[in-house]
């Protein structure tokens, strides 16, 4: 449990960080929390030479609106996420998300943009970002692009970003008033990844679905969209017997591998309950 | 009693007294001392290289990269401690055990080669640079097919031998087959009994997985040639013994220094490769080796606990009275017979696998064999295989009233041992000091309202909900031992206390035993508070450190009370003795005319004439004794029990199952415990809280899952189950005290109870929530998963 030698580099500016990024190339990792790296380099899996630590960066952090947008820094750190006024009333998805995230001491190191860029399917994050419709600010060589979160997971560990990019912001429409909203979790205990869990994102006109957005957590490679599910849903009337099948629909993108959580046929079943009780309350809490 | 001397009882904080621990002070504000806490000047880490593979030829073992790295010092091999003779080593199970690799890798993540270097990062830049070439083997993982005629056999290096201490071999991979009762008479009962029930039950492989890993700081003084070791051990006496044996270093030579322990829970009795290795690196290097355990090597291959595969069968009339008994385990016991059990007791304590009940007829086998996994059974807080032997017995208790139709309480009732036949001697021998159980059980079934909880289960059903209610009514065995049953490498489980009284009336005393987190500091003043009337808060406890503390077998199988608390009583009662003859001598009276009066002996009929415990001590350093009498206050008891004590409880568990994601909730649990005389309530609490979430843990979520190769599947904190405060049930405690008859202040041990009780009560409640479904039986742990695969093959989780 002892990592290979590395050198330590603590940038104060953005530009530091991408000049250190650029200089040291593949041998270099960014450090953001450090809860899923650190452990990684403890285990000597990952085994980069420099480590180049965000943490320093002000720019970085912070949650604010601007206009139609939330705007949350890429080193907001969960609890950061947890105490926002602005986000427990504009978004409150994200937030009853980051509470399930992990462990209260994960909470204070562990950020947002760390979660998201790390690739791994059974952050939390990803999924939520899929429901939101969100998208994240990358800073690299060239300047900043910002790329929806559609599209942006491409594989386990493997995301659209860059080698010489950095995630700056991530950036969330603000929900329709009167939205209704889930993070449906199943994990073993505190601190643990999920078995599977959906997000939600409902807007109801007339009783009727006018959108909805279906993300799930760790049942493949990515986070899952369950467009399918989405779209049966859309233009109908949330009753049970829809939503059980959507959650059926939810199930058969489902891609889990077995592990001490359970087998395939159990993560996705998981995929499924967690799809009805998401949009169980979702229904309940949607205006 | 008056008013004054109640308050003089009060002051001293003895038995019965709620006293805060001593200990938390430093705990609380980081100034406990773990073995990690230990530097010394020019110290060296060591690094243990270890076996990607289960089983698996060495080819060969190449240093020279590791040797290249700046800082490493040395790399040592089995080659490097054959001429020393310390290659191998014997285990508490009368095999040997390998403490580097000898040509053979038995299980994975086994201990190869030992880096040295100059701080702990370097040695582990070491242990990655050296290069061993293995030749795989087939692996057994699976006890059940150890003993196949084609199976591969695992210890080529006793192949040839036909006992390896405990009786014929019946396979190179047969260890032992272990018995005790009477097989024909018990066979006869079943031949003719009006019911019989039969249930496979498995206790699967776990760990208890203490806060605080193994580790050590070996340093050999060359020039005095002495040996100390700084050590996470929970009997550091016992080790001494092992180390002198071992090293041929004189015993007197040798100090075992245990300073404060971040639990054991018996992961740190046994004597592992790298405690040898760093003592081994230390004479070497004449300089201090320092050895920490990661988590997973933790996990990995020290110290895990049951792989007890068992056979449980019950003979009843048709009323569910219990006529005979017939249990059988096949024990995996790992690539060494390291199990740690008395060398009479290869299956440990497992004969009180008839519980509270009046059986009469009994016979039970087990049969050990090895597999390529880490050796090292332990009593995960239980003592010797207790766990293994009360979860068959309460769990078929459930399966035959179940089978009879009768009420999983009432079964119970009908079958205790009653009051008036203790003392009660069961079918397999074991005398069972003393119990209550009908008082217990009726005392819980009240406070949890048992008719209506079925009442409401009933309507759940009704519904298509799963509740389920867990009745558990233990006898735990604790207390090892009485010398002629119990020893370990010859020597007998008693225990010790050494008291010595200051002139001022303060004393120190000190133990063979050894707190990892028990509180030993604050009760066994307590108990030589209340024998000789001077305050707790005066009395100084000290163990752990074998130069100092008197020798003793350590704490583990809830021993230190009965033991080494009876110790202390009777350590005591001796320098109380002495003081009364300086009572009588100062008062001018006989012996007889005293009387002891909380904290002082005073004149019968003349209370007034008195002497204070405190006045007696300065007396006892004074020219002013009795004629010919010694100087001084102090005595030291060594305390072979007259038996084991056998502590007992009523436990209720309710659930509710939630049948499309299969989790289990635990909706209340009320725990009656029973142990004797209580000697601070505060404490017994928390042990009881403690160990109920220990049995929670295992019940619900603890196994050390291998695939067929005999790769580990889980063994970090993100798969191994260490419940939080999030996941842990509120849990509801409650008491009746029934003395130890022969304990000199008639207390039992109470740490284990819950968690050998515990445990059959959560699986008694999760089956019971389908035992109208046909289920009579489900092997732990009751994780989601499994709940949930059992809930869609019995078809009742359909959306």
């Amino acid at each position: 449990m002892i990592p290979r030698p590395f050198e330590y580099h603590a940038p104060q500016t953005l530009p530091d960080a991408l000049g250190l990024l650029r200089q040291f190339g593949d041998e270099a990792k960014l450090l953001a929390g450090g809860h899923s790296l650190l452990p990684m380099m403890k285990l000597r899996f990952a085994q980069p030479g420099h480590l180049i630590d965000l943490g320093g960066i002000a720019e970085l952090k912070g949650i604010r609106q601007d206009g139609n947008s939330l705007l949350i820094g890429a080193m907001t750190t969960e609890n950061e996420i947890i105490w926002s006024q602005l986000l427990q009333t504009k978004c409150p998805l994200l937030v009853e998300g980051a509470r399930q995230i992990s462990d209260p001491q994960v909470r204070y190191k562990g950020t947002i943009g760390g979660d998201i860029a790390h690739g791994d399917p059974g952050n939390d994050h990803p999924a939520l970002m899929l429901a939101l419709a969100a998208s994240f600010a990358l800073r690299g060589a060239g300047g900043e692009r910002v790329v929806p979160a559609d599209g942006f997971f491409i594989g386990t560990y493997e995301t659209a970003m860059k080698p010489d990019e950095i995630m700056t912001q991530v950036r969330i429409p603000v929900p329709a008033q009167g939205a209704g909203y889930c993070y449906a979790k199943l994990k073993r205990k505190t601190g643990d990844f999920a078995a599977a869990a959906a997000a939600v994102v409902l807007h109801l006109k007339g009783g009727r679905v006018q959108e909805v957005r279906i993300a799930l957590t760790n049942v493949g490679p990515t986070p899952l969209r369950a467009t399918e599910a989405e779209a049966l849903l859309r233009g109908n009337r949330p009753d049970d017997a829809i939503i059980l099948q959507a959650a059926r629909l939810a199930m058969s993108v489902c891609a889990p591998s077995a592990d001490q959580r359970g087998d395939a046929e159990y993560k996705t079943a998981m995929a499924g309950e967690m799809t009805i009780r998401a949009l169980t309350t979702a229904r309940q809490r949607a205006a | 009693m008056s008013e004054e001397t109640l308050q003089r009882e009060n002051k001293l904080e003895g038995v019965g007294a709620s006293r805060k621990r001593k200990e938390d002070a430093r705990f609380i504000r980081g100034q406990g001392s773990y073995v990690d806490d230990i530097k010394l000047p020019g110290m060296l880490f060591g690094a243990i290289v270890r076996s990607p593979y289960a089983h698996a030829r060495i080819k060969s073992i190449d240093k020279s990269k590791a040797l290249k790295v700046p800082g490493v010092v040395a790399v040592l091999t089995a080659d490097d401690l054959k001429p020393v003779n310390l290659h191998w080593m014997p285990t508490l199970g009368s095999d040997v055990q390998a403490v580097l690799a000898d040509k053979k890798v038995w299980f994975q993540l086994q201990e190869v080669a030992f880096v040295l270097a100059t701080d702990r990062y370097t040695a582990a830049d070491g242990a990655e640079a050296v290069e061993v070439d293995y030749e795989e083997l087939p692996a057994v993982v699976d006890p059940r097919k150890a003993l196949a005629a084609d199976a591969p056999v695992i210890r080529e290096d006793i192949a040839d031998k036909d006992n390896v201490g405990h009786g014929p071999r019946t396979h190179p991979n047969h260890i032992f087959t272990w018995e005790a009762g009477d097989k024909a008479g018990t066979d006869a009962v079943f031949a003719s009994a009006a019911v019989t029930v039969r249930e496979e039950i498995l206790n699967p492989r776990v760990h208890p997985c203490p806060l605080e890993t193994c580790g050590c700081v070996a340093s050999f003084d060359k020039v005095r040639g002495q040996l100390t070791v700084y050590m996470t051990s929970q009997a550091p006496h016992l080790v001494r013994t092992v180390v002198a044996m071992l090293s041929g270093i004189p015993e007197s030579k040798i100090r075992i220094v245990g300073g404060d322990i971040g639990g054991g829970f018996g992961n740190k009795v046994p004597v592992y490769p790298g405690y040898v290795a760093a003592i081994v690196a230390s004479i070497v290097t004449g300089v201090p080796v320092k050895w920490i355990e990661s988590r997973i090597d933790n996990i990995s291959t020290t110290g895990f606990a049951r792989d007890y595969h068992g056979i449980g069968e019950l003979a009843a009339d048709s009323n569910g009275r219990i006529k005979a008994l017939r249990f059988s385990a096949l024990a995996d016991h790992g690539a060494f017979n390291a199990h740690v059990s008395a060398t009479k007791l290869p299956a440990g304590l497992f004969s009180i696998c008839t519980g509270s009940y009046d059986i009469p007829k009994a016979y039970c086998r087990v049969d050990a064999v090895y597999t390529n996994k880490a050796p090292g059974g332990v009593a995960y807080r239980c003592s010797l295989r207790v766990t293994e032997a009360v979860y068959l017995i309460e769990r078929m208790i459930d399966v035959l009233a179940q089978k009879v139709g009768v009420d999983k309480a009432e079964i119970r009732r009908r079958n205790f041992v009653k009051p008036e036949q203790f003392p009660y001697t069961t079918a397999l021998g074991w005398t069972l000091d003393s119990g209550n159980y009908h008082v217990a059980l009726d005392k819980v079934l009240k406070a949890v309202d048992y008719d209506g909880l079925r009442a409401e289960q009933a309507a759940k059903r009704a519904s298509g909900q799963l509740m389920g209610i867990g009745i558990s009514t233990f006898t735990e065995i604790v207390g090892a031992g009485p010398t002629k049953v119990c020893d370990i490498l010859g020597i007998g489980l008693f225990d010790s206390c050494d008291i010595r009284v200051n002139p001022t009336g303060s004393a120190i005393a000190r133990l063979g035993t050894m707190s990892q987190g028990q509180g030993h500091a604050t009760t066994y003043a307590q108990i030589i508070a209340t024998e000789l009337g001077l305050p707790s808060e005066e009395i100084q406890i000290e163990e752990g450190d074998t130069d100092k503390a008197p020798y003793g077998a350590g704490t583990w199988g809830s021993r230190s009370t009965p033991v080494g608390g009876a110790a202390a009583a009777r350590a005591a009662r001796k320098i109380k003795d002495k003081a009364k003859k300086i009572a009588a001598h100062l008062l001018e009276v006989g012996e007889r005319d005293l009387e002891w009066d909380v904290d002082r002996f005073r004149v019968k009929g003349n209370p007034a004439a008195a002497k204070t415990m405190k006045e007696i001590a300065m007396a006892a350093h004074t020219s002013n004794l009795p004629d010919g009498m010694e100087k001084g206050l102090d005595a030291t008891e060594y305390y072979d029990p007259p038996n084991m004590t056998f502590p007992f409880g009523a436990y209720v568990c309710v659930v509710d199952i939630d049948k499309y994601t299969g989790e289990t909730k635990v909706r209340r649990f009320y725990a009656l415990d029973d142990c004797g005389t209580r000697i601070n309530p505060m404490i017994i609490e928390g042990q009881i809280h403690g160990g109920l979430t220990e049995a929670f843990a295992v019940a619900m979520g603890q196994a050390v899952p291998f695939d067929d190769n005999g790769n580990h599947l889980g063994n970090s904190l993100m798969d191994y189950f260490l419940p939080t405060s999030v996941e842990t049930p509120k849990w509801e405690t409650d008491f009746t005290v029934t003395p130890s008859p022969h304990h000199p202040i008639g207390a039992k041990g109470v740490a284990e109870s819950p968690h050998v009780g515990g445990i059959p009560c959560f699986t008694n409640a999760v089956v019971d929530a389908f035992a109208h479904l046909g289920v009579t039986h489900m092997d732990m742990p009751h994780t989601s998963f499994r709940v949930w695969q059992h809930c869609k093959s019995l078809g009742v989780n359909k959306r």
